[in-house]
């Protein structure tokens, strides 16, 4: 589930990051507000022992194959949302880095997927509902498996409404739906049923680890739906601000999107407008006006081969309302011959770099 | 994550060469850092076809992996190691986007080949600057970088205490599956139950030695921020660096540069 740079674009990442970022420097304020530094080490130890029992492999029952622990749910459980959350940050960041599971600017999209529904809608909303103060076996499993099927369903539509609207993949909405959905249903009933039995173990052995978080500690106890509400409001501005103000340093990436979305039909009234508006302000912005590659080259190619494109198109009419300019300056044959000699060149400085070092 | 223990075998091989010594491992955290992030962002920011202009932003973590004596193989071995999603993804462009897009020669090329061809290049180019930046500077130096620039202080202290608590806690992991493996009669992985004993003792010994943890860090006078043993201090050469490196993204994005050296080579052809 972990998105990858090469998949969005830097309007997505950038809004992803913004809440991602938002949401941790508020869990930071919370937590510096209601408690010590009593929990800054126990963060740290969990959030590595999330990865050591990642190591630890079991047989997912009926089938036989082998699963592990993704980790949100448990932070939240043991931890509260709060610092189960900067837990996560800190788990994916350092997955980004050291392992290049996600990307850096997808590690945004990453802590909302993987954090934020665990942390602060699947453990509030439906585990501490249903497991209640004093839970019984029964209702432990029950609340785990549950935020755990929730959390992970969230998170996989997060990653396909992240893809689409980032419009590198050319997945239709609901093939990517539907190829994520039922596997993620899966992963999350695994998951719901490992913290169960690891709660369930902790329960027996040391009640008091999972009692406080329930009851005594007031940092724990979430303030309910405000903070989701919360986030969901400054999404929706910071989407609206970020993608206003990109739309003017780079029209094509919006105009594809909101192309794409007017498609899809899923943004009614305001596209065509905006659309209309754009491709103006794009027709401005041109940056080098003799590298025409938005209409002059589309002529060209279709002009050197008559017909080719027509039936392409008419197998897809829906899908591209007004052809996309596909073809763009840097992918014609002289395109690809200069990206080689730079490749080329850039091996070349790699190594005699590494020449002059071993020299001296 | 079964890969984990030889991955974490892998991190401590970058952090070895994040402990050499070269100008790029000289420059300041911060200067590496943004850096990096807007390389990313100009590989991002090129339309989804593009990719023979993404070519020369090769230089950036090419030339950073060489100046800081990186070994190409193990960057690579992670690049390919971490390539699954972005390539699943991105084979499935050139199945639903079949329109002709372009002709090399004579050869007819799909938008969703090209789109393919770009998601490739954009995930070696990003993942491959990310590994750079942390093999020349090492993740405590990163962290610090994260911190100088307006992180908040627990999560840096977060990040620091994780990366401390990694390899005590996953050779006790490590210990506890060879231990099962060596009891168990069918030598599969352990069943639910088994498992949640085994990984709930791991949970409880990790828990005591947080506690631990916390009262000797107490007693030195912890109050919840870990300081680096090396201030950061910006030089006119991390200056430089930056502003070169933004200079020459700029150049790339705007400039078409593998469009203009292909035609000039062309010429010089005929």
């Amino acid at each position: 589930m972990h998105m990858a740079d090469a998949l969005i674009s830097p309007a997505v990442g950038g809004t992803m990051w913004a809440a991602s970022a938002g949401l941790a420097a508020w869990s930071a304020h919370k937590l510096k507000k209601e408690m010590s530094e009593t929990k800054t080490p126990m963060m740290g130890v969990l959030a590595a022992f999330v990865f050591a029992a990642q190591m630890i492999n079991f047989t997912i029952p009926g089938t036989g194959s082998s699963g592990h622990l993704a980790g949100g749910l448990i932070l939240a459980i043991l931890l509260g949302p709060y610092a189960a959350f900067l837990a996560m940050f800190s788990i994916l960041t350092v997955q980004a880095l050291f392992f290049a599971d996600g990307g850096l600017l997808a590690l945004g999209c990453n802590v909302f997927n993987m954090g934020f529904w665990a942390c602060f809608v699947a453990y509030p909303l439906i585990f501490r509902k249903i497991a209640g103060d004093r839970p019984g076996r029964g209702r432990l499993i029950a609340g785990a498996t549950l935020a755990g099927v929730v959390a992970l369903q969230l998170g996989a539509f997060g990653v396909v409404l992240e893809t689409l609207f980032s419009g590198i993949s050319e997945l239709p909405f609901g093939t990517f739906v539907l190829l994520m959905q039922p596997i993620h249903l899966a992963i999350g009933i695994v998951e719901g049923l490992v913290t169960a039995a690891l709660v369930a173990f902790v329960w027996k052995a040391r009640p008091e680890l999972v009692a406080p978080a329930a009851s005594a500690d007031p940092a724990v106890r979430p303030a309910s739906v405000r903070p989701v509400l919360a986030t969901f409001a400054v999404l929706a501005l910071v989407t609206g601000g970020f993608l206003s103000w990109f739309a003017s340093a780079h029209p094509d990436g919006l105009e594809w999107s909101m192309g794409r979305t007017s498609g899809k039909e899923e943004l009614e009234a305001p596209a065509g407008g905006v659309h209309g508006k754009l491709a103006a302000l794009q027709e401005k912005t041109a940056f080098l006006p003799d590298y025409d590659f938005k209409s002059g080259d589309n002529a060209a190619a279709e002009a050197a081969s008559p017909g080719q494109p027509a039936p392409a198109e008419a197998n897809e009419p829906e899908e591209q309302p007004e052809s996309w300019p596909a073809v763009s300056a840097g992918n014609s044959l002289s395109g690809i011959l200069g990206g080689a000699i730079v490749l080329a060149l850039a091996g070349m400085i790699g190594l005699s770099l590494r020449f002059f070092r071993r020299t001296d | 994550m079964p890969r984990i223990d030889s991955a974490l075998r892998d991190v401590g091989a970058l952090d070895a060469l994040a402990a050499g010594d070269s100008p790029v491992h000289r420059l300041d955290p911060r200067a590496k850092l943004l850096a990096t992030a807007a390389c990313i962002v100009t590989v991002v920011s090129f339309p989804k076809h593009e990719f023979a202009e993404l070519a020369p932003l090769a230089l950036f973590p090419v030339a950073i992996l060489a100046a800081a004596r990186v070994p190409f193989g193990l960057i690579g071995r992670y690049l390919l190691l971490a390539s699954p999603f972005a390539v699943m993804v991105g084979i499935f462009n050139p199945i639903f986007d079949r329109a002709v897009a372009t002709h090399w020669g004579p050869m007819a090329v799909s938008g969703g080949w090209l789109s393919f061809l770009s998601i490739l290049a954009r995930f070696v180019l990003t993942a491959g600057a990310a590994l750079a930046l942390l093999a020349s500077t090492g993740y405590v130096n990163v962290c610090a970088g994260l911190g100088k620039l307006g992180a908040p202080r627990v999560l840096v202290t977060q990040f620091l205490l994780l990366y401390r608590y990694l390899f005590i806690l996953a050779d006790e992991g490590a210990r506890m599956v060879r231990a099962h493996a060596l009891r168990s009669r069918t030598g599969r992985p352990a069943a639910l139950r088994v498992w949640g004993s085994l990984a709930g003792h791991l949970l409880l010994r990790a828990h005591d030695r947080g506690a631990r943890l916390h009262a000797a860090m107490l007693a030195r006078g912890f109050d919840g921020s870990l300081r680096p043993l090396r201030a950061l201090s910006w030089s006119r050469a991390d200056g430089a660096f930056l502003a070169g490196s933004l200079a020459f993204f700029a150049l790339v994005r705007f400039g078409h540069l593998a469009e203009r050296l292909g035609r000039l080579t062309l010429e010089v052809l005929r």
